[in-house]
């Protein structure tokens, strides 16, 4: 199934990307590639085995509830494009 | 037409651990501005989570207190969108395998009806910080010290049928959070946060209406107004001929209204895929019997207990098993006094009315339990009548002392002296006549006025019991 160049703009205005008229033709041919080798892979036999949730065949390993952090807010705040009284400043939010 | 209010409820919980659900930095709640905010939260290049396992452990109790299946292998998911209080562009959640699958809890109602309802699921996932739209220049100002922080969302079957049963469910949820210590609770800090999904239809057909989301509900109250307000608008909409859109509304408790969150998204599309940063989650059974040790007494069986043990009616072992606080203080009220009964009419009443009215939280109260007991006691051994034991009451809110130095101080003693108590009984029956006679005629309610009268007399003092005793003997002599 290739990819519909509307699929495309979709999935890039979900993303937040912007794709010239040719970006978004390079891109949808490159996704109905992947989709192509997805086709491939959905011939083999896969009856009987159980999926992976992680291409590591490994669990996660868990930590102690405990605070190791201190407050670095001041580095963090240098390097960040705008900050005042503490905050983080962002274009305005409307909602 | 009759129209039937098919709820489902979706309850954020913010579980009550040191630190973050992902990164070792604190949870506490008020500090100053992105003080609690460090390079994981931030999402900078480079870092990676690693989850916290009392999280996990207060997901699987929660699971455990409302009987639901385990997720023995439970897998986080990237839900992507772009807001600026979500720095990583993605909130980690868990979507096909959540760590507690179905189960129910039992609400119950104000008239004492119970009704099971169904839980879907409960996922774990990081809140978002907050943006401050204050003016900044023309900005927002970003508070970054929330993001990060555990929530169990809990999500309901479509069970619930109106706005009175959504409130008695949040409560059970409330009540079993906070039995359970895996959360504060607290809906005015934002510990518990509740979306509404919403529909109507026919009364009789078993197909579900279109449904709006409500969001922003932080109150009980709220709740119910907001879900009343939201089928009122629906049912008028339809009535006039309209149709219900499926969207996400904003309930404002200002004007009492709901309203459209008109967001430019055409549709919600998250693009949920498997978070490769982080392994499945694999508990085994040792884990889950190792919480399940840990459970407490939940309020049902506390309810039940509160019934067979200390004979409480169910509505009383209801209101004070409810909340957590409450019923240990009743308990420790009913142990020093030895009266279950009066223990549960004062703490439910005089009690009550009090912290309401200062808007105390029980544990804050300036009468312990013990000092309650001790009032409780005074009534039991005759000293003070059920009327001055108020008077005793109040003295103690003003800070008089303990109940045996207020009786005291104050001459609040009961009179049980017969000889005295006979004296006030026949002066009342020879000063009034026309009511002895009414009395006498049949007319047995007069009997409230001359137990009046001598308590009046005494100044309270008198035992209502036996003033009423003995008037019942003289008048029908």
């Amino acid at each position: 199934m290739p990819m519909e160049l509307a699929n495309v703009e979709n999935i890039a205005h979900l993303a937040r990307l912007h794709l010239s008229d040719e970006e978004k033709k390079e891109a949808a041919d490159s996704m109905s590639n992947i989709l192509k080798l997805i086709d491939q892979m959905q011939s083999v036999n896969t009856d009987n085995i159980e999926p992976l949730a992680h291409a590591f065949d490994n669990v996660q390993r868990l930590r102690y509830d405990a605070v190791t952090e201190t407050n670095t807010r001041d580095e963090l705040q240098k390097i960040a494009p705008e900050a005042e009284e503490g905050l983080f400043l962002v274009p305005k939010v409307i909602e | 037409m009759e129209w039937e209010t098919v709820i489902g409820l979706e309850v954020h919980v913010q579980l009550s651990t040191a630190s973050k659900l992902f990164s070792g930095t604190s949870t506490e709640f008020g500090a100053e501005p992105n003080t609690q905010a460090n390079i994981y939260d931030l999402a900078m290049p480079g870092t990676l989570p690693v989850l916290n396992s009392e999280a996990l452990k207060m997901a699987v109790k929660f699971g455990l207190a409302i009987d639901a299946e385990i997720g023995k292998t439970s897998v986080f998911d990237r839900k992507n969108y772009f807001y600026p209080d979500l720095p990583k562009g993605y909130q980690t959640s868990q979507l096909d395998f959540p760590t507690v699958g179905k189960g129910s809890l039992v609400i119950n109602m104000e008239d004492g009806t119970q009704k099971t309802i169904g839980v879907t699921r409960a996922h774990m996932e990081e809140d978002a910080g907050k943006s401050l739209h204050e003016d900044f220049h023309g900005k927002s100002g970003i508070d970054l010290n929330r993001a990060g922080t555990p929530l169990l969302e809990i999500v309901s079957e479509p069970d619930l049928r109106s706005a009175k049963e959504a409130v008695a469910y949040l409560k059970k949820l409330h009540s079993i959070v906070c039995y359970l210590g895996i959360s504060d609770g607290d809906m005015s800090q934002g510990s518990m946060r509740c979306d509404a999904n919403v529909s109507i239809r026919p009364k009789g057909s078993t197909e579900l209406g279109m449904r709006t989301e409500i969001k922003n509900i932080n109150s009980f109250r709220f709740v119910e107004k907001a879900i009343n307000i939201e089928v009122e608008r629906q049912i008028d909409l339809i009535e006039d001929g309209g149709t219900v859109t499926q969207e996400t509304r904003l309930y404002d408790s200002e004007k009492n209204e709901t309203r459209s969150m008109r967001s430019k998204e055409v549709a919600n599309d998250y693009r949920y895929f498997p978070e490769p940063d982080l392994l499945p989650v694999v508990i085994d059974d040792s884990f889950i019997e190792a919480v399940r040790k840990t459970l407490p007494e939940l309020p049902d069986a506390k309810r039940q207990r509160f019934q067979e043990q200390y004979g409480l009616s169910e509505y009383d072992a209801m209101v004070l098993s409810a909340d957590l606080d409450t019923a240990n203080y009743f308990e420790e009220v009913a142990a020093a006094c030895d009266d279950a009964k009066l223990s549960a009419n004062w703490v439910m009443g005089d009690l009550q009315a009090y912290l309401n009215k200062e808007e105390l939280p029980i544990t804050q109260s300036m009468i312990s339990a013990e000092a309650l007991a001790g009032i409780i006691s005074r009534i039991k051994d005759n000293t003070i009548s059920s009327k001055i034991a108020k008077t005793v009451f109040e003295s103690m809110l003003a800070g008089e002392g303990d109940a045996d130095s207020i009786i005291e101080s104050k001459g609040l003693k009961q009179v049980t002296d017969t000889g005295a108590i006979e004296t006030m009984v026949d002066e009342v029956i020879a000063n009034n006549p026309t009511q002895v006679q009414q009395y006498k005629d049949g007319k047995e309610q007069v009997i409230g006025f001359f137990v009046g009268q001598v308590m009046k007399a005494s100044q309270g003092k008198a035992n209502p019991g036996q003033v009423n005793q003995m008037l019942k003997e003289k008048l029908s002599q």
